[in-house]
């Protein structure tokens, strides 16, 4: 018995939707990061399945979903750095005190 | 001829430098500036005019108008243009001679009055500017040209009459002045304009076709040309703004508002005489009129004032009307069949431009000596000033018409022109001659004679009285005294210059002669003007001074006060103008023109308001307007597909 597509969809939507959340009303950079890691690792779960959905026989989709994730991986790399070097600045990671590079 | 584009240049130039460089020069080189560039423009202008008077008779013995330059400045279509230029012509001429003398006058006088005053060299500057506008008023070759400068004039009149322009009376008066003659210039622009309109040209001699193309309507415009004129030469009821004039420093009085300035009106119905007399006869007599009324208002006016200087500037109102009315009594242009008047205002206009330059100068060397203008601090100052008593006696003889100083010959013209027009006028503008001998005597009497102020400070100073000591009166420095007496020598010899040799009405030589039953009469007249002067102001207080004062308190405060014309003024304007036409239309501009204005800001402002939390600045709330802007359009697609 094969898992029905859908359910795979609704639970990369609700992943998404959950990223989406979070990083509309989260104020902290870090959490920010994860809830941007949510909505990539949606998008990669939907890669996957319609690749073993629509084309079993290729592999373009998985490739995808593994560069996003290696992708994923290096963007944390850097939002992290960015993230401490801002807490060595501004001795704080709250979004609202980030204002310096607006005025 | 050529030369004479630099009588314009020259104190223009001056204007130049002294008000863009002024503030860094010192007081000496700002003066020396002017006075030297004024003396040069003198030297030029008498050049100019010995050149004209040598070599412009025509083959008929006429003097003609030469115009050694004239460009299209303004081509407004294809005839009619505003010119540029210079026009030279016997008055032109004559009046160059009178401008840049008075002119190089006050600035050597005001080297001694001003000295150490604040804004020296701006003083110097505006007289240049002054002095630029007035010269290229005299030499216009067109109305236009004349107009033009004639509000340049304006301007530097008002600017040097608030030349203390941290007195608040100076400040008033120089908005007076130049409200009330803007006023009438108003309708000097539109005269000029219906002139220009109707005859296709701004040109003083119009071709006779042109002139037939106006036909009726000329009359008109030259009547509207004269109201300017009437402002600018304070002619009743537009004089109000010249006795306030007086706020300004004394050499401006002088030059501007005695010699040149306030006889641009003359000036100008002299220059449009030739049309006047041919064209509008009614309009001339009625400025004859008008020019009576107000040679007598004035004189009334002028017995009474305390203030030396108000004296001064309704004796000048007076004369000036004297110079109008014999304008006006021309009947034709041939000065020995009732053109005589011209030659007569002319010559009038140019000896009391020398004598009453010389007046106000000594009354500025009175005050510089007294500090005060009235007549209360003055008294005895002949023992203090010997060298400005005997000069502003020379201008008062003149001024009442005494052989053989030089207002006789002048005045005396004048009342035979006007005795030519009829005897009724005659004898009215002997009547006000005779009482301009009696105001200036009152004057000279209370100036010179009588108990010296500065004796009694002395005594109350001794008698412990008053605290300070009194200021000694003294005589003014040589460079004062150096234009009075070369404005009193011209004063002493101007009579005898053949005036009518060079300015006639037609241009032809015309010899003065004097009638002797007119003159003996005027002469009689200004005698018995002074010898009653002398009865009750030589000695101070006399016993005749006190009952006419008594008697006549009423008519005498009446004309204190101007007989209330300023305040008819001020009704007219405060209460008539201002509430039913100013006003209402203050109301309309605030509350429709502006209103319409606010109404659209205030929308706009509205319209910001309610959009400005979109740009919050805040990333986060961005993604959600993305955001739901993605979902929405997806969901339209989701919709249509």
């Amino acid at each position: 018995m094969t898992i029905p597509a859908e359910y795979m969809l609704i639970l990369s939507a609700v992943l998404f939707f959950i990223g989406v959340f979070g990083f509309f009303t989260r104020r902290n950079l870090v959490s920010l990061l994860i809830c941007t890691e949510l909505m990539l690792n949606a998008v990669d779960i939907n890669f996957a399945v319609f690749n073993a959905y629509c084309h079993p026989d290729r592999l373009e989709g998985y490739i995808f979903s593994l560069f996003g994730i290696g992708v994923a991986a290096a963007e944390t790399a850097v939002a992290i750095a960015i993230i401490i070097n801002v807490y060595r600045n501004v001795h704080s990671i709250h979004i609202k005190r980030l204002k310096n590079l607006k005025h | 001829m050529e030369q004479s584009i630099f009588i314009l240049i020259l104190p223009l130039l001056s204007f130049l430098v002294l008000a863009l460089a002024g503030k860094k020069m010192p007081h000496k080189l700002a003066g020396t500036i002017g006075t030297l560039s004024l003396a040069a423009t003198a030297i030029l202008a008498c050049a100019t005019a010995a050149e004209y008077f040598a070599a412009g008779r025509n083959g008929a013995a006429q003097f003609t108008d030469i115009m050694p330059y004239n460009i299209a400045w303004l081509p407004l279509n294809d005839t009619l243009s505003i010119d540029m230029g210079i026009l030279l012509s016997p008055i032109s001429a004559m009046m160059l001679i009178v401008i840049t003398v008075i002119s190089l006058m006050v600035h050597i006088y005001s080297l001694g009055y001003m000295k150490g005053e604040r804004g020296f060299q701006r003083y110097y500057a505006f007289l240049s500017l002054f002095t630029f506008s007035m010269l290229g008023l005299v030499v216009a070759t067109n109305i236009f040209q004349m107009y033009i400068f004639w509000e340049l004039v304006g301007v530097s009149s008002y600017l040097l009459i608030g030349f203390y322009y941290t007195k608040p009376a100076a400040i008033a008066a120089s908005k007076k002045a130049f409200i009330v003659t803007r006023f009438a210039d108003l309708f000097f622009l539109i005269g000029i304009l219906i002139y220009g309109y109707y005859t296709g040209t701004f040109s003083f001699t119009p071709t006779e076709t042109a002139i037939a193309a106006a036909g009726t309507v000329l009359p008109t415009a030259l009547m509207l040309m004269f109201i300017g004129g009437a402002g600018k030469s304070a002619m009743f009821p537009l004089h109000i703004w010249l006795p306030d004039a007086m706020e300004g420093p004394t050499p401006v009085s002088a030059l501007i508002h005695a010699a040149t300035m306030v006889v641009a009106g003359v000036y100008l119905v002299a220059r449009m005489f030739p049309l006047f007399v041919v064209h509008a006869p009614e309009v001339l007599h009625a400025i004859a009129y008008i020019g009576a009324f107000t040679a007598l208002y004035a004189a009334v006016v002028a017995c009474v004032q305390t203030d030396i200087k108000r004296v001064l500037a309704f004796s000048t109102i007076s004369q000036i009307a004297f110079m109008m009315v014999a304008l006006g009594v021309c009947t034709s242009t041939d000065p020995h069949e009732g053109g005589l008047g011209y030659m007569a205002s002319m010559f009038h206009l140019f000896t009391h431009a020398m004598f009453k330059g010389l007046l106000f100068l000594g009354a500025g060397a009175i005050i510089h000596a007294v500090h005060s203008n009235e007549k209360n601090h003055m008294g005895g100052l002949r023992k203090y000033m010997p060298i400005t008593h005997i000069t502003f006696l020379i201008a008062c003889l003149a001024i009442a018409g005494i052989p053989p100083f030089s207002g006789f010959f002048s005045k005396d013209e004048i009342i035979t022109a006007c005795y030519g027009f009829s005897t009724p006028m005659g004898l009215f503008m002997s009547g006000v001659a005779a009482m301009t001998a009696f105001y200036m005597f009152r004057l000279y009497y209370l100036i010179f004679w009588g108990k010296s102020h500065y004796a009694e400070q002395v005594e109350l100073y001794k008698a412990g009285k008053i605290v300070e000591e009194p200021h000694k009166p003294h005589e003014a420095p040589a460079a004062m005294t150096i234009p009075l007496v070369f404005l009193a020598a011209v004063t002493c010899v101007a009579g005898f210059i053949p005036f009518g040799e060079f300015v006639s009405s037609n241009g032809e030589a015309y010899t003065i002669h004097l009638d002797s039953t007119i003159a003996i009469n005027s002469t009689l007249l200004a005698i018995g003007g002074i010898l009653l002067a002398t009865v009750m102001y030589a000695t101070g207080n006399s016993r005749i001074t006190r009952v006419v004062n008594v008697v006549m308190h009423e008519p005498i405060k009446a004309a204190y006060h101007r007989f209330y014309l300023d305040e008819v003024w001020l009704f007219i304007t405060k209460k008539v103008i201002f509430n039913c036409i100013s006003r209402p239309i203050a109301w309309f501009d605030r509350n429709v023109v502006d209103a319409s204005l606010d109404l659209m800001a205030r929308a706009a402002q509205r319209l910001g308001t309610l959009v400005r939390p979109l740009q919050s600045g805040n990333i986060q709330t961005y993604c959600i307007y993305f955001l739901s802007g993605a979902l929405a359009i997806m969901l339209v697609l989701l919709y249509i597909y």
